[in-house]
């Protein structure tokens, strides 16, 4: 154990120890907080410059009220679900059979493509930019959610095939060849054998997934225009230009937007951790 | 077993030698064609949609093209315009200060992580508390940030007290990137932090008592036996704070766009701006930054890719 437990420490320190974590805890998440705050303030606090006194009003309800009355984070929220629940099937389901296919197989070509998979998976964005466009447009799908999908799947694919490559090379081999010898077919190990035991990096890769597909903001402002497909991302950043000063209802729309992948981080930690350090504690 | 079944027994269809001669066909290339037929559709949409844009993007580097009009083939001219433009240089300027500055996320999360790596009640919590900027969308923290910032907002009353009154760092066109970087190494600050905490849970116990023993302690105990077990997990900090800190289109995107008059520009969002915005749509201008910015990220994908090879290589 490392650094030594605080238990075989001095009392002094011990206890010091107790009072410095919530204390640093509440400087980390000062800006959280100020939010939070900030979204339950009346437009009187703000004006007055009230920032960090108690809230003379609790106004964190009529705020959310008003957010979806006067704007249309509701249509947003909704776009930001079709976007990203599609890009979670699809991208997993795919990287199910590219991993499969590059962990469970030899053949010359293998290591090349994961290779490829994984050199794609840290491109900068830009360089696909102005292509990936042009081909949505192409095929008249710019401005919608499927053509936003279809670019997150393909992306997508490059890191969850080297998820799940790692993660099936890690299952024993000897499973598959026992099903070959009884005579099941590669599909049936793959349906049967395969799917089942990648359960837990199915459930990882999903939520991270998740969260990175609900955070994106680059391609929704490259690929989406109208307010009809947008996601929530480009959507606050629209109202951002707007409400300079309403902070409130800016503050209450932000909080709406992160609740989604927040959720889902508590839900599933476990496995939003293990997706996200992979690779951290071996070689 | 199969070929105990009563199977063998039954009567056989007339049909069963066809099928038979067909089914010894795929048996004996099963094995040979399976891999492909699982690989055919994440390949062919990262191909389409990944790896053939990079080599369309740097063709379109060559050309003069407002993405509508026929587009005029210029050679390099792109290129040699970037040599003499200022903004660019900004931006590459601005892409190091983020670079150097992000790395600071690497040692800060080690830091928080040892500080954290105890086990007393409602620790569990605590950490998963300080991960918490790292779920939120870069948009939202941008917005928090820019509130944050305002005069007129949080810490107003702060600056009024050192004198400071009305200062804004985000139109001060000599510290708003730092500004913006204080922004985004927040998040990145809690990947490093995870990383490490997963690292720190798997040490190896052993290494770390016969060292005690033999007397290290503090600071050699770290350095000579924690942070060479801590090497996976540095390695992957390293990483994705570098990706990170070359991926910041959405902060600055959010928090100034480029300005005031520039002076916050990477990379990342010039292109975006040349390209897309209403200064106008350069393709053939916006791409060649966009090949720049690839070049200077594929050596480090090479890096990363070598790495990997090497350990593929030992693994079989």
């Amino acid at each position: 154990m490392f650094p030594i437990p605080i238990q075989k420490r001095p009392l002094i320190n011990r206890i010091s120890y107790k009072i410095l974590v919530p204390v640093s805890l509440f400087v980390w998440l000062i800006p959280l907080i100020g939010i939070m705050l900030t979204s339950i303030r009346g437009l009187g606090d703000i004006t007055a410059g009230n920032y960090w006194g108690i809230p003379s009003e609790f106004l964190l309800f009529s705020n959310i009220k008003d957010v979806f009355q006067n704007t249309p984070m509701l249509s947003y929220i909704i776009n930001s679900f079709k976007i990203t629940i599609p890009t979670v099937i699809g991208a997993v389901a795919i990287s199910c059979m590219t991993g499969f296919a590059l962990a469970s197989y030899k053949f010359k070509a293998n290591l090349f493509i994961f290779f490829t998979f994984i050199a794609g998976n840290f491109v900068p964005f830009q360089i696909l930019m102005i292509p990936v466009r042009d081909l949505t447009f192409q095929m008249g799908l710019y401005d919608t959610v499927t053509g936003l999908v279809l670019f997150h799947v393909a992306f997508q694919t490059g890191f969850c095939t080297l998820f799940m490559r790692n993660f099936i090379k890690a299952l024993p081999n000897e499973l598959f060849e026992a099903a070959r010898i009884d005579g099941t077919s590669e599909f049936n190990i793959f349906l049967k054998i395969v799917v089942p035991l990648t359960r837990p990096a199915i459930a990882a890769l999903s939520v991270l997934i998740f969260t990175f597909i609900w955070n994106d903001f680059f391609w929704a402002t490259v690929l989406i225009q109208g307010q009809h497909a947008m996601p929530i991302t480009a959507g606050l950043k629209s109202l951002n230009g707007q409400w300079v000063t309403v902070y409130h209802l800016l503050s209450a729309g932000s909080i709406i937007a992160a609740v989604p992948p927040v959720i889902m981080f508590f839900l599933m930690q476990k496995h939003f951790i293990a997706g996200l350090t992979l690779g951290a504690s071996k070689g | 077993m199969g070929w105990f079944s009563t199977t063998p027994f039954l009567n056989v269809p007339d049909s069963t030698q066809i099928t038979y001669r067909k089914s010894s066909w795929w048996k004996l290339n099963q094995q040979r064609l399976t891999p492909w037929i699982f690989l055919f559709p994440g390949l062919l949409l990262f191909l389409v949609y990944v790896i053939w844009p990079i080599f369309n993007s740097l063709y379109i580097s060559l050309l003069q093209w407002d993405g509508l009009s026929p587009a005029i083939y210029v050679g390099l001219s792109n290129y040699i315009e970037l040599l003499d433009d200022e903004y660019f240089y900004i931006s590459l300027m601005n892409n190091l200060k983020w670079l150097i500055l992000f790395m600071l996320a690497v040692p800060i999360g080690l830091g928080l992580a040892i500080f954290l790596n105890q086990t007393i009640f409602g620790i569990r919590l605590i950490k998963s508390l300080f991960f918490f900027p790292f779920v939120i969308s870069q948009v939202v923290i941008g917005i928090i940030f820019s509130w944050f910032y305002n005069p007129r907002g949080v810490i107003g009353p702060f600056l009024d007290k050192l004198g400071l009154s009305n200062y804004a760092i985000l139109a001060d066109e000599n510290f708003a990137t730092y500004g913006i970087i204080f922004a985004g190494i927040y998040p990145q600050i809690a990947y490093c932090m995870i990383l490490y905490l997963t690292g720190l849970n798997n040490l190896n116990t052993d290494q770390i008592e016969a060292g005690r023993m033999d007397g290290a302690k503090g600071l050699s105990l770290f350095k000579n036996i924690i942070l060479p077990q801590l090497k996976p997990a540095t390695f992957l900090a390293i990483v994705v704070t570098v990706i990170g800190s070359l991926r910041s289109f959405d902060m600055v995107a959010i928090m100034t766009q480029g300005g005031p008059y520039g002076s916050t520009n990477v990379l990342a969002y010039y292109m975006f701006e040349t390209a897309l915005s209403e200064y106008g749509y350069r393709m053939g201008y916006g791409s060649a930054i966009a090949a720049v910015l690839f070049t200077i990220m594929m050596f480090y994908i090479l890096f990363f890719i070598y790495r990997m090879y090497q350990s593929e290589k030992k693994g079989l």
